[in-house]
């Protein structure tokens, strides 16, 4: 916002022939506001626009009289300084603005209604555009938790920097409160505001890390909330946040426990496409080494695998060393405190990808009569030797589907009429009974018979098993003189796994 | 609004007179609940409400303060306005309370602009707290009042900011950076003075500040890309080190930077497509330059980044600077973003379509990794489609038709319509799958759907285009949609054909025409225009059985309410129907409306797109966003590479330069007390030491070759690390190490004799000298002595071997020996001993390894590993070692040193040592000192030697002449005029002593 100083400008304009031409013009204060020196009255001008291209230049609209005028203003404002971030607004899932920030010059909320007008264009929220262009700004917006975080822009910023700080700052909320919402924003909104004060400085990220905020800010929890309105303390730390001084900014200086403990959870997700007949379009499995890791002082972790050559891409905490990793293929790291996403892979595409579960299935839709036919079973298919749970079926039915008369023979079933959606949730996959569920569906009368089948969307869980076959060897301390407890576990999930029909 | 609400209020009271009782008190209830809201709303607004925020203010209880500034900043955050407590706020800016005071600076910050006058008064505290002792209290002193948009501050704030840029901790030079930025959007008259703290802030050697700085020059003065010159290597080398956001501009800023200084690394292909062979012949070949090869060998690493927007950055850095065989590596980790928020999928997908038209073949292995999920959302339905229509070749057609055909079925009519696009676009493209993508589209028209109907029929038009007589028969079907289709684009697309090809479909075209003069009122525009199409080439063709239903559509159109309809039957008019007055035209007509017309090149919207920075937002949107920097085409001929040399400097060197991920040094933390008492240097020593480590730094760089930088920054960066772990441990240490240091590499080796090596060696007379590798006491017990056994190292001829012999005086044995992280220079090659599986405590084992140094003194280091520890040792050869011993005749050692005289040659006057003037002790030392043989020679006044150096085998020929009392002259004849200089002084120093 670079229009607070004094710009003279050569207007080429006149409100009436006979008037003489105006000479200067003052802008202040934003795009708002213009104030014009001598021989203008104000109140006669009241659009103006900033052309986007060339030199920039300044479209006047004067109403004097019964007849419009329109004139241009070309002067040589020097370029905007640019600014990553400028304003951040929160907006609920109903479309009301509950949280605005500015790190400049403020910004009126209303530049949210290009957004509130490309929301109501796309059916489902997660439909609008990330990215919106308007006449002063860029918009970029990402949808989580059922709420939209608008950040405006004013010049040019790679997209994705400012994608992944509103995800950071949303990460950052979902560690310090436990969930992402609005009404536990407002409930911490002084917390909240706090933090977003910490985390960008005039637009660019300062403090990103949760171990540094959480050394400028702790974060609540009863205990303390009660303490401090006993005796009117604060949630702001009184140390000084020392984590950003040091080269290893994600974790913080004297770090003590009386039970050091490190946990390492290998998580992996199918994401898969079967076709009609069961066979794999395609398949791959995505894994994640979630760490939660509590150990005194600053202890220097290496963590090396059985079979590290399965891994095919991969992509690392920043407290990774990328030599050690080149050079011997190993995890050499002093780690964040509490907890972290230490890595995440990908399974090198060769391997052929094990599918747990097989699913047959027809649906049908009768061309007489406004009725349909659902059968779907499920079974085991290459599980290694665990048991399939929490397994889920969810399906977008087609819009013309009013109901569903279904039985099956185990878990149940629901059927949302808004959206459409029926799910079926049959927990525990058992091998000798394989689950059923079949009936009919109604469809609206008259409605032609939808020529598209919908696609089965499948959840699952494996206990105790990384489907690619990746195991932890090792994990070695060093640094640090005690023994800690160390445990590993391994979880498969299915991702978007999705069967078409 | 308070007030509206309580008219709303009102309004309800009135309305529920007539209600029952029970009704009523329902609603009374109702109106209570409502009254209370509004009255709470109304309190939030009335200034009695603001008092008593101000009452709390003013209180001289903190807590009392704290609620209220809460209760304010909680304000601020719904958007609600509280400029009017701007006095009572402001005067608690120096509260003691530290929460409160941050609160006040959020306040003070977001209404300064407003109030400024009364803003002022807050800047002495800021100004005082720009003098504190705590650096982190300095920082954000300066953040405040950098943030405070008042312009009469500015020269306070430049001053503010020239002396935050010299001050020693590092975070307060980061602060800094970040506040020129603001400084220049509030008066960007002082962007010279900027530029100069930009300049000497770029010069800054710590990770910390790199990023902020940069992001600094990116805003104030990009255009000022000489100020990166100097600056370059060592952003290359930091970049791994500095934060992720620092990352992402730094690289931007390196692309645009390497795109102006370096040559087009792809530009013989280029030049291929447009020139001859014989030019191609005289072009010169092209070398990358070394520090182009830096920057993308340095930036390659991060495409491992958590953070989308850093590998992203990585990813255009190589789409725009690599040369083509190495673009690929980017696929891959482009591919995984896929996974992450959608979001994210939606930019990388934009610039995946971009990268992929220029380079298909990177894409090509992961394309399944493009198909589409029905869960997607659109706009990523869309972009993946764009992507898998880009990849599509003559090998995967077939799957990716098979693909798109499930995809017709999807519920989403936006996407099937695009669907039917792609299908298009890729029979256009692919000639072999024409008829067939065709046939399918064909199919399409008898959809159900009315949307894929006319989407077929607008692609299936562009596709007869191409070879229309083959088709009549399609053409015929479609000629039959016109009584179903309403679509108007369809129809009208369908009208085109008939009319542009009605002598294929001769007795069908002038019953189409019939009937659409029947509905001609009722269409669309575009029907319309198209129907006076038909008309008109109808009458050209077959003008006996048209010639009427023409002139009825173009009466009909005559009389149209839209303008250019009529326009144009005039004007068709005048051009067909032949009247006395129309001249020349009307002969020309058939050739006018039946020219032959090209055939329509279905391209991808994303074509040409690359001439945007990929991952900008400009390429993003496909336009110029405001302050986009254009990435610069190759310079024809590169600048001079020299500008980015630099001369080392002895300046003092914060803290925080130690690279974390390259050493993989644990560099303990500290208070920030203990922290900057370093950063002052108090220990005299300490520093004394730095500027010897500067000075070795400095001798080896003259040596080595530029490309050879980044290997010695990465050694200086060694040599800081144990400073800085020194400075952990206790000043005594520090001493105790700072010698060690010295004796691992310098000449003060104690001469250690051990009988079992010299029984191996080839010249027993000399006594091999032993050095330190690691003390017992920093091994923790484990003690390492190694020797250069000048035995020839079996397993390759070109490495020195050198013996090692471990000790264990600790009283656990010591398991898992092994080396780790070898760091050499380039060319130097290591033979890793085998690995020690056991060393029982008090017993001693020897291993061997080998090492090719390159016939250059230069240490090589790594990393000695236990099972439990690791240490860091480096080995660094006396030159004497690095020769091997040849047997030279008398006179084939004087035909040899008659070869290398002149610059080759040098020669030095020596006083002999008292006890080293006979012909034996002075044999023996040179041996000593030198792994060279003895060449026979007849005179006693001469000692010659002869060896060859290790890696090339140049000779090296040593001469000692000796005169009278113990003057002597020292002759050395070598090809490796480094080599030589340094053997003098060994030999010098062996003889002397």
């Amino acid at each position: 916002m670079i229009l607070q100083q004094q710009i003279s400008v050569e207007l080429n304009m006149r409100n009436s022939p006979s008037d003489p031409p105006c000479q200067s013009a003052l802008f202040k204060g934003g795009h708002q506001n213009i104030t014009f020196h001598q021989h203008v009255n104000p109140s006669q001008f009241i659009v103006w626009e900033l052309l986007q291209d060339g030199p920039i230049c300044r479209r006047l609209f004067s109403n004097s009289g019964n007849f419009w005028h329109t004139g241009t203003i070309s002067c040589n404002i020097p370029e905007l300084a640019a600014e990553m971030i400028h304003s951040l607004f929160l907006i609920n899932h109903s479309g009301d603005i509950f949280l605005e920030k500015h790190w400049k010059s403020v910004i009126s909320r209303s530049v949210c209604d290009y957004f509130f007008e490309a929301k109501e264009k796309a059916v489902d929220p997660e439909n609008v555009s990330p990215v919106l262009q308007t006449p002063h700004h860029y918009l970029i917006t990402i949808y989580r938790d059922k709420l939209f975080f608008l950040s405006v822009i004013q010049t040019e910023v790679p997209p994705l920097f400012v994608i992944e700080f509103l995800h950071r700052v949303a990460d950052t909320i979902q560690d310090y409160f436990g969930e992402c919402s609005e009404s536990v924003i407002m409930d911490n909104v002084v917390t909240v505001y706090e933090l977003l004060e910490e985390m960008l400085d005039n637009g660019f990220p300062l403090a990103t890390e949760s171990n540094v905020l959480k050394e400028m800010i702790r974060p609540p929890t009863i205990l303390r909330s009660v303490v401090n309105t006993l005796t009117g303390g604060s949630n702001v730390g009184d140390t000084l946040p020392t984590g950003q001084l040091s080269n290893i900014p994600w974790r913080r200086a004297g770090v003590k426990y009386t039970n050091n403990e490190a946990y390492f959870d290998v998580i992996e997700e199918i994401d898969a496409i079967l076709d009609k007949s069961g066979s794999t379009v395609f398949a791959e499995i995505q894994g994640v080494i979630e760490a939660c890791v509590r150990l005194t002082g600053m202890p220097d972790l290496t963590l090396s695998f059985m079979n590290p050559r399965l891994l095919d891409d991969v992509s690392f905490h920043p407290c990774v060393r990328f030599k050690r990793w080149e050079s011997e293929r190993v995890l050499s790291f002093i780690p964040p405190d509490g907890n972290f996403t230490l890595m995440n892979y990908h399974v090198s595409s060769q391997n052929l990808v094990a599918i747990p579960v097989y699913v047959k299935q027809s649906i049908t839709f009768f061309e007489m009569g406004p009725c349909g036919r659902l059968d779907i079973t499920i079974g085991p298919k290459q599980t290694m030797g665990k048991t399939v749970e929490a397994l889920m079926v969810t399906i977008h039915m087609p819009k013309a589907v009013l109901s569903a008369n279904l039985t099956p023979t185990q878990g149940n079933y629901t059927y949302d009429l808004a959206t459409k959606v029926l799910v079926w949730d049959i927990g525990k996959l058992n091998p000798q009974k394989l689950p059923n569920l079949r009936g009919s569906l109604s469809l609206q009368a008259g409605a032609p018979k939808p020529e598209d089948n919908p696609s089965l969307n499948i959840d699952l869980k494996i206990q105790q098993v990384a489907i690619s076959g990746l195991k932890v060897s090792r994990l070695d301390m060093y640094g640090e003189k005690y023994k800690p407890f160390k445990g590993v576990k391994y979880l498969t999930k299915a991702g978007k796994f999705q069967v078409r029909t | 609004m308070g007030l509206i609400g309580f008219e709303a209020a009102f309004h309800t009271s009135n309305s529920i007179v007539s209600g029952s009782l029970l009704q009523t008190l329902v609603q009374f209830e109702h109106l209570m609940e409502i009254v209370k809201q509004v009255s709470s709303n109304f309190q939030c607004f009335s200034s009695l409400r603001h008092d008593d925020l101000k009452e709390m203010l003013d209180s001289n209880k903190d807590s009392l303060k704290l609620e209220a500034m809460k209760r304010i900043v909680a304000m601020i955050a719904r958007g609600k306005n509280t400029s009017d407590l701007f006095p009572a706020v402001v005067k608690n800016v120096a509260c003691k309370n530290i929460e409160v005071k941050k609160l006040v600076y959020v306040y003070l910050v977001r209404y300064a602009e407003e109030q400024q006058d009364l803003a002022l008064l807050s800047i002495s505290t800021f100004q005082r707290g720009l003098k504190d002792p705590n650096q982190l209290i300095r920082a954000s002193a300066l953040r405040v009042l950098s943030s405070i948009r008042v312009t009469i501050i500015v020269p306070i704030m430049m001053l503010a900011i020239k002396e935050a840029a010299s001050d020693m901790s590092p975070y307060v030079r980061k602060t800094a950076a970040h506040a020129i930025p603001k400084l220049y959007s509030l008066d960007p008259e002082q962007k010279d003075q900027l530029i100069e703290v930009i300049e000497k802030l770029l010069a800054d050697k710590t990770t910390l500040v790199a990023g902020s700085v940069v992001m600094a020059f990116e805003e104030v003065c990009p255009e000022r890309i000489d100020l990166i010159h100097k600056n370059y290597r060592k952003l290359c080398n930091l970049l791994i080190d500095v934060e992720e956001w620092g990352q992402v501009v730094i690289i931007n800023m390196l692309t645009r930077y390497a795109r102006t200084q370096f040559l087009n690394p792809n530009m013989n292909e280029e030049k291929d497509k447009k020139a001859e062979a014989p030019a191609m012949a005289k072009r010169k070949p092209y070398v990358m330059d070394p520090d182009h090869r830096l920057l993308l060998r340095n930036t390659k690493p991060l495409l491992q980044s958590r953070n989308a927007a850093v590998v992203m950055a990585v990813a255009q850095l190589y789409f725009h600077l690599a040369p083509k065989a190495e673009v690929g590596v980017i696929a891959k980790a482009l591919v995984r973003l896929l996974r992450s928020h959608s979001e994210v999928q939606y930019v990388v997908l934009q610039n995946v379509a971009t990268m992929s038209i220029k380079r298909r073949g990177m894409f090509e292995p992961y394309l399944k990794s493009f198909y589409i999920r029905s869960t997607d959302p659109t706009q990523i339905k869309v972009l993946k489609l764009e992507v898998l229509t880009n990849l599509a070749n003559e090998t995967n057609i077939s799957t990716i038709l098979r693909e798109f055909q499930t995809y017709i079925k999807s519920m989403d009519k936006d996407f099937v319509a695009a669907t039917i696009q792609a299908i298009g676009r890729c029979a256009t493209n692919i000639g072999e799958v024409r008829d067939t993508c065709l046939n399918g589209l064909v199919q399409l028209l008898s959809n159900r759907d009315e949307l894929v109907v006319a989407e077929s029929v607008v692609v299936i038009k562009k596709l007869l285009q191409m070879q229309p007589e083959k088709h009549s028969d399609i053409i015929k079907h479609m000629a039959k949609l016109t009584d179903n289709i309403q679509v108007p684009m369809a129809r009208a697309s369908i009208l085109w054909l008939i009319g542009e090809y009605c002598e294929h479909v001769p007795k069908i075209a002038p019953d189409v025409l019939r009937k659409m003069a029947k509905s001609f009122t009722n269409e669309e525009d575009i029907v319309k225009l198209q129907i006076i199409n038909l008309a008109a080439k109808l009458y050209l063709t077959n003008s006996k059985q048209t010639k009427l239903l023409t002139q009825y559509v173009l009466n009909l159109a005559k009389y149209d309410q839209n303008y250019d309809i009529r326009d144009r039957a005039r004007f068709i008019r005048q051009l067909i129907v032949p009247t006395e007055k129309s001249g020349a035209l009307s002969k020309y007509a058939k050739k006018l409306f039946l020219a032959l017309k090209p055939a329509p090149v279905l391209e991808s919207p994303f074509k040409d797109r690359d001439h945007f920075q990929l991952g900008s937002l400009s390429h993003l949107l496909n336009a110029k966003a405001g302050g986009y920097q254009e990435l610069p085409d190759w310079p024809e001929a590169a600048p001079d590479p020299s500008v980015r040399n630099v001369e080392v400097k002895d300046s003092v060197r914060a803290v925080g330069t130690v690279i974390y991920r390259d050493t993989g040094v644990l560099w303990a933390l500290q208070g920030p007390q203990k922290v900057e008492g370093s950063e002052g240097c108090s220990c005299p020593r300490a520093r004394k030491h730095e500027r010897k480590s500067k000075q070795r730094k400095s001798e080896s760089e003259s040596e080595s070759d530029e490309e050879e930088d980044s290997e010695s920054e990465s050694s200086q960066t060694e040599s800081e690390d144990s400073e800085s772990e020194a400075e952990v441990k206790k000043k005594k240490k520090v001493l105790k190490k700072t010698h060690f240091k010295h004796s691992s590499h310098a000449n003060m080796y104690r001469p250690f004799l051990h009988l079992l090596l010299c029984l191996q060696t080839i010249s027993p007379s000399s006594a091999l000298k032993s050095y330190e590798m690691l003390h017992r006491i920093t091994g923790e017990g484990l003690s390492v002595e190694y020797c250069f056994s000048r035995q020839p190292f079996s397993p390759d001829a070109n490495m020195v071997a050198v013996q090692m012999q471990f000790t264990n005086n600790a009283t656990s044995d010591t398991k898992n020996l092994h080396m780790e992280d070898v760091k050499l220079q380039s060319g130097m090659r290591v033979k890793e001993f085998p690995e020690i599986e056991l060393l029982p405590a008090g017993e001693m084992v020897t291993a061997v390894m080998g090492i090719d140094f390159c016939d250059s003194t230069q240490a090589a280091n790594f990393q000695l590993c236990t099972h439990t520890r690791k240490f860091f040792v480096s080995i660094q050869p006396p030159v004497g070692e690095l020769m091997r011993p040849v047997f030279l005749t008398e006179n084939e050692f004087k035909k040899e040193q008659g070869q290398l005289m002149g610059m080759n040659e040098i020669t030095e006057k020596i006083t002999l040592d008292v006890k080293c003037r006979n012909e034996h002790s002075i044999v023996q030392r040179v041996i000593t000192a030198a792994n060279l043989s003895r060449v026979p020679c007849g005179s006693d006044k001469e000692c010659r030697f002869a060896g060859r150096t290790v890696t090339s085998s140049s000779l090296v020929l040593v001469t000692v002449a000796t005169k009278e009392e113990g003057a002597a002259k020292l002759t050395i004849n070598c090809e490796k005029m480094v080599i030589g200089t340094m053997l003098v002084k060994d030999i010098l120093l062996a003889l002397t002593q």
